[in-house]
């Protein structure tokens, strides 16, 4: 079940298709199947690759965009877990809230883009304000069901022990719902990836979805592509990470049972 | 320290229209171990929150005296827990961290689990899951330890050997206990005294006293002839050769 028992020569695996398909890139380009102005070669992109990071355009956009997708993903996590745990126990409030909260939570973030611009302007603001909305909904909701899905018997448990007031929602609600909610963080996290990307092609003037938007607008496909290499790797990078949150020891019961 | 921990004065409980619980009238004294039998659905687990104070009665009265401390059918432990922290809830009163850490070392050696410390409840089997549980109930200085059918979830020779381990836990730390459960050989091996309960709404059906000292065998005639009696009362076994004397009134 865990890579532990995948042996070395598995490991292996990933690289080869790698490979592979670094091969047959470069057998399309060099039998020229497209034309080099839509189909740019391995070693076009390497050149490229070169260019955007010794003229310190791709620390630039790079910093910009983790920057944004930071700043939005963490108010929506500030903000959406508290408001989460209240809905959660509060059945008036969640009856007369979660219609409303599934509305926007069912409603394209890109939608947004230009109420963004017109309110926030160009830059930061409207790429931050994309990705909250992005995840904020899902976040409150993944709140509200983990909540609501806690075994009465913990409760019943703290009681029997004395725990009450500020210290249930420390050692009781927030530890059981933990699990459930950081499965809902990665998941929100790769989305907040996503949007920002969309966010910055429109509304910004740097990020690596500007530096996409730039590369077509320059008719350099090679540069594109190394943007897009960038954020396909830097989207895993960012889910390696949170998936190290699920292996702390207090939290891991939630999913090896 | 009165001698008598329950007292029940003509205590019924019912949910909107449904009577669990007739007329009931008990009385358990300081150390007895009460077995609660009867069918499912009869209104045993009311009985035991209305012990505990998680639940009031209906009508009449109870008055309860000592510390409680409930075990819970399964997974009563935190997850999120580790076997040292779970059981350190039920030392949550200890301020001083030298007399923590030794209760903690003698009731992790009482249910055995030395070298479990730090391990979480996922990773033990059922049997060492409720042996912590048991050890967190029996912490610190409580008088009461109320038992929700606490190994109907084990499998039947792990059943057999915690029937056993609670005995040896209870004669290092005696307590009054009231244990609910659907299985009548688990009562008649630790009880005192087993009441047994009709279908809803719950009236005592009968009660039955056992004399031997714990821990029983499971084949020991006094166990066997408890069993056979309870049974038979059921209506889950035939005629009773034994003297009905020994019944006291229901």
């Amino acid at each position: 079940m865990t890579p532990d028992h995948v042996s070395t020569k598995a490991r292996l695996l990933p690289l080869l298709v790698l490979l592979t398909a670094l091969a047959i890139w470069s057998l399309l380009t060099w039998l020229r199947v497209f034309p080099e102005s839509v189909f740019p070669s391995p070693i076009a992109v390497a050149k490229g690759f070169g260019e955007e990071i010794s003229s310190g355009r791709m620390y630039n956009d790079l910093v910009a965009s983790l920057f944004r997708v930071t700043a939005g993903f963490a108010l929506a996590t500030v903000l959406g877990i508290p408001l989460g745990l209240w809905l959660g126990q509060g059945a008036r409030a969640r009856i007369a809230l979660l219609p409303a909260i599934n509305f926007f939570r069912s409603l394209s973030p890109l939608a947004w883009i230009p109420f963004a611009i017109l309110w926030f302007g160009i830059g930061d603001k409207p790429a931050i304000f994309l990705i909250f909305m992005a995840s904020f909904f899902p976040i409150v909701l993944a709140t509200i069901s983990a909540v609501a899905s806690i075994p009465n018997v913990y409760f019943r448990v703290a009681r029997d022990y004395g725990i009450k007031g500020f210290d249930m929602l420390t050692q009781v609600t927030l530890p059981a719902i933990a699990p459930q909610v950081i499965t809902t963080l990665r998941v929100t996290a790769g989305l907040s990836w996503l949007v920002v990307v969309a966010a910055e092609m429109i509304a910004g003037r740097d990020g690596l979805g500007f530096a996409i938007w730039d590369a077509r607008n320059g008719l350099r496909m090679d540069l594109l592509v190394v943007g897009m290499i960038v954020i396909g790797i830097i989207g895993v990078v960012i889910d390696r990470l949170l998936v190290q949150l699920m292996k702390i020891e207090s939290i891991r019961w939630g999913y090896d049972r | 320290m009165s001698s008598t921990i329950f007292k029940l004065e003509k205590v019924t409980r019912s949910f909107a229209a449904v009577e669990v619980l007739n007329p009931l009238t008990l009385d358990i004294p300081r150390g007895e171990f009460v077995a609660v039998v009867g069918p499912s659905g009869c209104g045993k687990t009311t009985l035991l929150n209305l012990l505990s104070g998680f639940i009031e009665p209906s009508s009449g009265e109870i008055t309860r005296s000592g510390r409680m401390r409930m075990v819970y059918q399964q997974d009563g432990l935190f997850p999120w827990l580790t076997v040292t922290e779970n059981i350190s809830l039920g030392l949550r009163h200890l301020k001083d961290e030298r007399e923590l850490e030794s209760q903690l070392k003698e009731l992790t050696a009482l249910i055995k689990l030395e070298g479990f410390e730090n391990h979480y409840p996922h990773q033990l089997s059922g049997g060492m899951r409720q042996r912590v549980e048991i050890a967190r109930a029996l912490a610190g200085d409580t008088d009461v330890l109320l038992l929700d059918e606490p190994f109907s979830a084990l499998d039947y020779l792990t059943r057999l050997r915690m029937r056993r381990e609670l005995a040896r836990m209870l004669r290092e730390r005696p307590r009054t206990v009231v244990l609910v459960t659907h299985d009548i050989e688990e009562a008649a091996q630790l009880a005192d005294r087993v009441i047994v309960f009709s279908e809803r709404p719950a009236q005592v059906r009968c009660e039955w006293r056992l004399y031997e000292p714990r821990p029983r065998d499971l084949t020991h005639p006094e166990v066997v002839k408890a069993v056979h009696q309870i049974l038979f009362e059921l209506g889950l076994e035939k005629d009773s050769q034994l003297e009905t004397a020994e019944w006291i009134a229901g």
